[in-house]
């Protein structure tokens, strides 16, 4: 049985210094399944399917002997909001298609490393496996750690989503008629997700004097870059730019945060290759080194957080950040910070002081060249808003931006040399610092 | 409609308290820390020996949302609504979402005071919800 990482892989504390591994540990493949809104039954198209997709090319794309990797690291949850009814029974033609565990589900609504390696023959030498659940984010720090620690020297890392037909987070307990006492205290006022954010959104605009309209820029600039993000969903299906007229004219969900604030749930899988700083130079692709992991713990004192709690959250995660990574602000290229929902952005960021910004600043940032042919990139992934949920493309974009082949997103106003990706929440994110040379 | 409650162990007094139109909140013997939501031991020093301590039923309106797409069946048919969230005033750290009953729609005075009142579920379980008695904040549209 494949356990969750324990709680002492993932950087959580301040003080800790310069991360053991620092530069020792490498990312070398990308592997991505395509996409689709919602999965159309068939076995081909299934969570588990668009797995294996992913992986074989993240395997092709690092030029690796399967032979060869010894690890792999994923997380076991394939939805936030999308659940397999009661009472629907299991297509057995899909469960037949492929190798099955004892859970029928296995590879429809959710995926167990002992289902990938089932389906996977060619992955003979694998001792190693472990959960890093939650997000593509969680799963990379526990698979650079690992592979820091040696427990595995050559580490695929998997995160994937399905969806399915109907309103995502509308079935389960919300379409119940109770709800269990605990439960209640959160649930019984029917707020949606980005319900939480909306209101740090809403005291941050009251504090500072912003306003909703001014996240358009954003908005747009992250569909734009999704746009030339070729494995994502909005570049491969439906190439559509959001205006800032259509972002202010848009319908509200929570107010302040509207359809656009919103990401859109998709059918997605990526995959990475991870591997030691030594074997990543034998290696097809250009090695990206990472230079730290770090991670929030923290929970709101009560129900929901406030902008204090998220300022000092995202303050402290910088100086985690940067102290393991042993850089400042000023060394960052670009920044990939989780973005779905749009208004976690600029408390990352602000958080980071990315460009010397401070809190309360973000918004009127937003107003200047932002771009990727700028000197100060937002987003380049375009993220969820640019390329639907899934909550990688941040990771997948520094990457291959380190890389030099993120090809029509590639960012030019800068070298592309350290950068920062991770999420989602402000409390409770995972966040990796990437480079193009180990020191 | 709120959806029905089903209390559970950890939260029954609450719900109990509920019923008889009192608002509990749960605090640490030890160090006196409140604590909502509830927990089995107490988030600052670890004590087990927590208890439930009557509050005022007074608090203020910290902040609030207005949903317009709302994920749970038996609430739709009221949309758009407001929930609020609203800080006791024992421990302005301690937070209860409300739907502000009597405050039309976006029209929330963010600050005003507000006092504890109950309603029921969807099945009769009582739940504290939180009306304006000042209007010491500012009210009108946000962002
Ligand atoms: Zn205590």
């Amino acid at each position: 049985m494949t356990e969750n990482a324990p709680a002492s892989m993932y950087r959580t504390d301040e003080g800790m210094g310069l991360w053991e591994h620092r530069g020792k540990v490498a990312a070398v493949g990308v592997g991505h399944s395509p996409t689709a809104r919602r999965w159309d039954g068939r076995a081909e198209t299934c969570v588990g399917a668009i797995s294996l997709i992913a992986l074989r090319r993240a395997i092709e794309d690092a030029g690796v002997d399967p032979a060869e990797i010894d690890g792999l690291v994923m997380d076991p949850v394939t939805t936030t909001g999308a659940y397999w009814p009661k009472d629907k029974p299991v297509p057995p033609e899909v469960v037949g298609a492929f190798n099955s565990t004892d859970n029928p589900l296995d590879g429809i609504a959710g995926l167990s490393a002992e289902w990938i390696l089932k389906n996977m023959p060619e992955l003979t030498g694998i001792d190693f496996t472990m959960y890093g659940p939650g997000c593509m984010s969680n799963a990379i720090c526990v698979a650079a750690q690992a592979v820091g620690d040696g427990l595995t020297h050559t580490c695929l890392v998997l995160k994937s989503w399905h969806n399915y037909e109907g309103r995502y987070y509308q079935g389960g307990a919300n379409a119940g008629s109770d709800l269990p006492g605990t439960a209640a205290l959160h649930a019984l006022w029917g707020t949606p997700a980005c319900y939480g954010t909306a209101l740090q959104f809403a005291e941050y605009c009251r504090k500072y004097g912003k306003n909703h309209d001014m996240m358009a820029p954003f908005i747009e600039n992250s569909r734009q870059n999704g746009l030339k993000f070729p494995e994502g969903y909005w570049a491969s299906h439906r190439p559509e730019e959001i205006t800032p007229e259509d972002y202010k004219a848009a319908r509200w969900i929570a107010k302040p945060a509207n359809l656009f604030d919103n990401d859109l749930p998709i059918m997605v899988s990526a995959a990475y290759l991870y591997t030691t700083a030594e074997r990543a130079r034998n290696m097809r692709q250009k090695p990206v080194y990472i230079l730290n992991h770090a991670a929030s713990n923290t929970r709101p004192r009560s129900l929901t957080p406030t902008l204090d709690e998220v300022e000092a959250d995202t303050a402290r995660t910088a100086r985690k950040i940067y102290e393991g990574a042993g850089i400042t602000a000023a060394d960052l290229s670009f920044e990939n910070m989780y973005d779905g929902f749009a208004q976690f952005h600029q408390f990352h960021i602000e958080g980071l002081g990315y460009r010397g910004m401070k809190f309360g600043e973000a918004l009127d940032f937003y107003q200047t060249d932002i771009s990727i042919h700028g000197p100060n990139p937002i987003l380049p992934s375009g993220g969820n808003i640019g390329c639907g949920r899934s909550r990688f493309w941040m990771h997948t974009d520094s990457i291959q931006q380190i890389q030099e082949r993120a090809g029509e997103r590639q960012v030019t106003g800068v070298k592309p040399e350290i950068a920062v990706s991770g999420g989602p929440m402000p409390l409770g994110g995972r966040f990796t610092v990437w480079s193009a040379t180990p020191d | 409609m709120k959806q029905g409650v089903v209390p559970d162990d950890l939260t029954r007094p609450f719900w109990e308290a509920a019923n008889e139109h009192r608002l509990v909140i749960q605090s640490c013997v030890a160090c006196k820390h409140l604590q909502h939501p509830p927990a089995p031991v107490c988030r600052v020093c670890g004590s087990d020996t927590v208890e439930w301590k009557e509050m005022s039923g007074r608090g203020t309106i910290y902040n609030y949302g207005v949903v317009h797409d709302c994920p749970i069946r038996l609430l739709q048919e009221d949309q758009p609504f407001n929930v609020a969230v609203v800080m006791l005033a024992e421990d302005p750290g301690i937070q209860m979402y409300s739907h502000l009953p009597g405050t039309p729609v976006d029209e929330v005075p963010v600050g005003a005071e507000v006092e504890v009142t109950f309603e029921a579920t969807a099945n009769g379980q009582m739940v504290p919800e939180w009306r304006v008695v000042g209007s010491s904040g500012e009210g009108g549209e946000q962002a």
